[in-house]
């Protein structure tokens, strides 16, 4: 039974890592914008508070595209196609098949972590206790929870075409006003005030708690939100699903 | 007792009727196709076997078990149509995955030669050609050595070549005791495979037998034709009152 979940697994990370559109999006697009809003617009004296503030919210925009590409686009495509029909009338544990996706799609904002971690130690003038680069990883990585959840409620509504675009059009705003690309404090004060609709905003909250950066609220009420979040995605994807079952066949 | 069957089976999408109760049975060891119009039911028959919508009224069994159960899942194997495979893995990994999920599956060696594709098992399924894809789809349904078969258009799109190829590898699995469930747009498909008929239009099944029965059923007084299959199936559906032009839609 667990050779099941094992090889959903590995042949899903196969599939992606295969894919271009997926791994080039995926890895490309954080580590492009943490080069020229983290690295090349950054001052160069020493450790700042912004070069810490930087890896955290980039360390949330990875995850966040890893995981709603791998679940929004990924889902569109195999439902809208018929692929998740075959899986459905094979044997397969439908359970395995979210599971794979998930454990792989946060396997891959992990790498990138990692990956923006090493460029800003390097070229960022990073530096941080052990612990709380431990900290900061493992809340990311725990945060794409409710962003896999909302890429399951958009891989159940778009179709398969149009899903990339709705994606990106989710993925990029949500990333800006939730105050990952530029510090929080720089935004304009109406999308300050909208930020807390947003779960990025939370997400980036959390990480920033643990650099002692100044953020609003507590972590637990971010981490509330965040559950939160992912309850009300979880059942407008659920209510899609059930929804898109009854189309008519011939 | 019937392998898979439907026992006065409704089903309503909304206001429109899809199946006005219909009654259908396969028996083990048998090809049953299933031939009708654009729209007939057939899919919609198909969907409902395999657990992936819901009968408004009436039975459906596999094997005395719920088309959705896991029991029912275990048993059968499907090649659906399907627009999109993901196309970025190999064959051997595509085959090895199906094959966990069932618990006497074939030897991966034994599934590579039931669908004859011996020399592909490391390529990429997007280098395929169409007739190595859906043989990949067909080694997916047999992978797990089921006792039944759901064959939606197996063969559509394909070249001559490549059709007599996946016959062949179909008649391999009815010779190896399995049952078949085959729905075709092709007649000579079902001319060349099947041991029953049944023709479907319009939500009811309006003729069934042996395909030796079929075009004698089919043949109208006024016929034209040459006594083949095509002409009986056109003259079924025709009686059944659908105008020609519907038909050859």
């Amino acid at each position: 039974m667990m050779r099941v979940y094992w090889l959903e697994a590995r042949t899903e990370f196969l599939k992606l890592a295969r894919m271009r559109s997926y791994s080039l999006s995926t890895i490309l697009f954080p580590l492009m914008f943490y080069c020229f809003f983290g690295l090349a617009m950054a001052p160069h004296e020493g450790t700042t508070p912004m070069a810490r503030y930087l890896i955290a919210t980039y360390g949330a925009f990875a995850i966040m595209g890893s995981t709603l590409y791998a679940f929004g686009v990924g889902i569109a495509v195999e439902r809208g196609l018929g692929w998740l029909e075959v899986k459905r009338s094979s044997p397969m544990p439908l359970g395995a098949y979210f599971l794979a996706k998930g454990a792989v799609a946060m396997a891959f904002g992990a790498i990138v972590i990692l990956m923006l971690f090493a460029m800003g130690a390097v070229f960022g003038h990073v530096r941080m206790a052990p612990a709380q680069w431990l900290l900061t990883f493992g809340a990311l990585v725990a945060g794409a929870i409710p962003f896999c959840v909302l890429g399951l409620t958009i891989g159940s509504l778009a179709g398969p075409n149009s899903a990339p675009a709705t994606v990106n059009m989710i993925y990029m705003p949500m990333a800006f006003c939730g105050g990952l690309w530029i510090p929080f404090d720089f935004l304009p004060k109406a999308i300050q005030q909208a930020a807390p609709l947003l779960p990025s905003y939370h997400l980036a909250q959390i990480a920033l708690a643990i650099q002692n950066a100044p953020v609003q609220g507590t972590v637990g009420g971010h981490a509330a939100a965040l559950v939160a979040f992912g309850l009300i995605f979880l059942g407008t994807a659920w209510v899609a699903q059930s929804r898109g079952r009854e189309k008519m066949y011939g | 007792m019937p392998v898979a069957e439907l026992q006065n089976v409704r089903k309503k999408y909304g206001a429109v009727t899809a199946l006005h109760g219909i009654d259908l049975g396969i028996e083990r060891g048998e090809l049953l196709a299933v031939l009708g119009p654009n729209g007939a039911g057939k899919t919609t028959a198909v969907r409902i076997l395999l657990g992936l919508t819901e009968q408004t009224s009436g039975r459906a069994a596999i094997f005395g078990h719920g088309p959705a159960s896991h029991a029912a899942k275990l048993r059968r194997g499907a090649m659906l149509q399907v627009a999109r495979v993901p196309e970025t893995i190999r064959v051997r990994e595509h085959i090895e995955l199906f094959s966990s999920y069932y618990r006497a599956p074939l030897k991966f060696e034994q599934t590579i030669a039931a669908a004859g594709l011996g020399g592909v098992e490391k390529r990429l399924f997007g280098e395929l050609s169409g007739g190595q894809k859906q043989r990949v789809l067909f080694a997916l349904a047999i992978c797990g050595n089921p006792d039944l078969l759901f064959l939606d258009e197996p063969t559509v799109g394909l070249d001559v070549e490549a059709r007599r190829g996946m016959w062949k590898h179909i008649r391999g699995f009815v010779a190896g005791g399995g049952s078949v469930l085959l729905t075709t747009h092709y007649l000579d498909e079902a001319d060349a495979l099947a041991d029953r008929i049944a023709v479907i239009d319009g939500g009811r099944i309006i003729a069934q037998g042996t395909p030796a029965e079929i075009k004698r059923l089919g043949t109208s007084p006024a016929g034209s034709g040459s006594g083949g299959l095509e002409d009986a199936f056109l003259s079924l559906i025709r009686q059944n009152g659908n105008s020609i032009e519907e038909v050859l839609q």
